[in-house]
């Protein structure tokens, strides 16, 4: 109806005689407003032409003001069933009235010049709403900037540590940030948030954030304490409804040794010799409640150690049947990838498969990952006997994906100098593992994946098979299973998988942690037991 | 890598059910190894060869199978016997004592022979 107004202000200049000259007065040019409730509208919308007001008995404010500009003639201008404008008519200069024919002609006319103001109507509706979508974007780019502002320009050099970061905003620029603050003693801190709520205001509430950590890290050299102060500065000063999560941790990077607090953010994954263990610490989020205090707790990454701190955004990222990437699929990840940019590349192509295609992003992906070093190899070991890695992925648990599991070790292997045999029993215990990964570890849920890892020294290969059903017995002695008993009808004529490892490769061990169950098979490349 | 569909045909042969199975002997091949032995049974043979000749993957599941053929011969007292087997399965059936309650032959012919 706006547009309906707004173009019976304009209309009545346009209508008027310019002839100023003549027996009768020309109509003066005025704005006329009708309300969407007049009943003049009703009757327009449905007259079958023009309407001659004079005749009109209608209660109708608009119809008296209309007659008041001067109006004797209206046509109304429907296109496709609804009224979009009227053509306004003065009396004729000829001081007769408006004849059969004039109307046919007026009709005729209005006919025509309906769909043409429709579009007219349609083209101004669009550079309107373009102009709305560009200033909402002009906002989101002033929040994205103001972020980007507080992100560090590089990363800090820390010998015998890698150290890698990849952030990657929502379109609608959520609040996450993540930042390295040179500490004395040349200790380094580093904080991973995310603030929630979007847009220009969570982007505000990260740069004081940010302005407020980087003030007090320094100063204050307990991670607790860094926290609490925060907390305590923010809380006043934060919008309703609004918080900060936010990990600090301080590192001594020639120990390995890691102080750290928690404020309600993602736990942090450490992946140790292929097991992922969480670091614990409690804590409230910034800005939420007054007086909170922080749990302080220490831990060390040794040389081979790897570690990762990360935001919502990859593991809420939902897929195109509106299920979540999920924490156990990530801590998957991290235990099967060496640290550092492998692991984030691994991450965003397992992302980006889960997701598909069609994803739009939902949140803010913040990943940060640090790896020390492996301890360089003393001088008397040789050289020759160092193992290093072939290969290591993921396979989801499904039923029959022990193949691909295979074929990937294999094709892993292919270049080792090892008999034909000794390969095929590889086969059958890589298999055998993966399958008891994913039936007795995931109970075949296809989102659990199963992580492989397969390396080799000169003498022997080993296969390590990782799931995330942690906490299992783990079998002493493996039993011969009693085939009599099994043909006598005594025992289910299945259970053969451990034994038939155990019988394929020289050493089989079986660990599990609190989060994970692990399976290493290894096998020497020159065979002297099992006949082969 | 497409897995290779499990597949049991039953013949006869001199008077023994042969049962030439191929593709993958895994838990997709329950319903027709058992339909193919007792194929193999309505033809009133007293002995039963499996021949593994097209027979390129068998894991645990597919062992588990196996022996509860065997189960169900020995309630039967019928004889299974196996033959075309490659190296390395002649190697697992004898591991896990499969071998014990099924005689493996290197071929058809042999076993045919063999068979009583």
């Amino acid at each position: 109806m706006t547009a309906l107004t707004r173009f019976l202000r304009r209309k009545p200049k346009v209508e008027q005689p310019d002839e100023a000259a003549g027996p009768r007065t020309p109509v003066e040019s005025a704005a006329v407003d009708i309300s969407p409730n007049d009943p003049l509208i009703a009757y327009f919308q449905s007259a079958t032409g023009a309407v001659e007001l004079d005749g009109l008995e209608l209660e109708s404010p608009a119809k008296e003001a209309l007659k008041e500009a001067g109006m004797k003639l209206v046509v109304p201008l429907i296109s496709q069933g609804e009224l979009i404008g009227l053509l306004n008519l003065g009396p004729r200069l000829s001081e007769r009235d408006y004849s059969g024919d004039d109307r046919k002609l007026l009709d005729n006319l209005a006919a025509h010049a309906a769909p043409a103001v429709r579009v007219a109507q349609l083209v101004r509706q669009q550079e309107v709403e373009v102009r709305t979508r560009e200033r909402i974007e002009q906002e989101l780019r002033v929040a994205q900037l103001i972020q980007q502002q507080f992100l560090p320009k590089e990363l800090p050099n820390l010998p015998r540590w890698q150290v890698a970061a990849y952030y990657q905003p929502a379109r609608t620029v959520g609040g996450d940030f993540y930042d390295f603050i040179d500490l004395p003693e040349g200790q380094i801190g580093i904080v991973v948030g995310d603030v929630t709520d979007k847009g220009v205001p969570a982007a505000l509430v990260m740069a004081t954030t940010h302005s407020i950590l980087q003030g007090d890290a320094p100063r204050l050299v307990s991670p607790a304490e860094v926290l609490k102060h925060a907390n305590d500065r923010l809380y006043p000063e934060i919008p309703a409804r609004m918080f900060v999560t936010c990990l600090y941790m301080v590192l001594n990077p020639e120990t390995g040794h890691l102080r750290f607090a928690n404020a309600g953010h993602n736990l942090p994954y450490v992946r140790s010799e292929g097991r992922v263990t969480e670091l614990h610490a409690t804590g409230m989020p910034l800005g939420l409640m007054p007086d909170m205090t922080y749990e302080e707790k220490e831990a060390v990454l040794e040389p081979g150690q790897s570690l990762l701190l990360h935001s919502d955004g990859l593991a809420e990222a939902h897929g195109p049947g509106d299920e979540m990437f999920g924490f156990p699929r990530l801590m998957g990840l991290v235990g099967a990838s060496e640290g550092g940019t492998s692991l984030i590349d691994r991450c965003l192509n397992d992302l980006h498969s889960f997701v598909g295609a069609d994803w739009e992003q939902e949140d803010d992906i913040t990943l940060v990952t640090l790896e020390r070093s492996a301890a360089p190899p003393s001088m008397s070991a040789s050289a020759s006997n160092s193992t290093h890695t072939l290969a290591e992925f993921t396979v989801a648990s499904e039923p029959g994906n022990e193949r691909i599991a295979m074929e990937r070790v294999m094709e892993a292997v292919k270049e080792l100098d090892i008999d034909k045999s000794r390969l095929e029993r590889l086969r059958t215990a890589v298999s055998e593992a993966t399958m008891n990964a994913i039936e007795h570890g995931h109970h075949n849920r296809a989102e659990l994946e199963v992580a492989v890892h397969v390396a080799a020294s000169d003498e022997d290969i080993k296969v390590r098979i990782t799931d995330h059903g942690g906490g299992r017995e783990t079998p002493g002695e493996i039993e011969t299973p009693d085939i009599e008993a099994k043909l006598e009808g005594l025992q289910t004529p299945r259970g053969w998988g451990l034994f038939l490892i155990k019988n394929m490769v020289d050493d089989m061990q079986v660990s599990s942690d609190e989060h994970t169950h692990t399976i290493e098979l290894s096998l020497k490349l020159k065979g002297d037991g099992h006949g082969s | 890598m497409a897995a290779k569909l499990f597949g049991a045909i039953v013949r006869s042969h001199d008077g023994v059910a042969v049962i030439d199975l191929s593709g993958e002997v895994n838990a997709g091949a329950d319903a027709q190894l058992d339909a193919a032995y007792s194929e193999a049974v309505a033809t009133g043979a007293s002995s039963v060869l499996l021949n593994f000749e097209a027979v390129d993957y068998i894991n645990s599941t597919g062992i588990a199978l196996i022996v509860g053929i065997l189960a169900r011969s020995k309630k039967e007292q019928r004889e299974v016997l196996a033959c075309g087997l490659s190296e390395h399965y002649r190697k697992i059936f004898e591991i896990t004592r499969v071998a014990d309650f099924m005689h493996l032959f290197q071929d058809e012919q042999t076993a045919i022979k063999q068979a009583s």
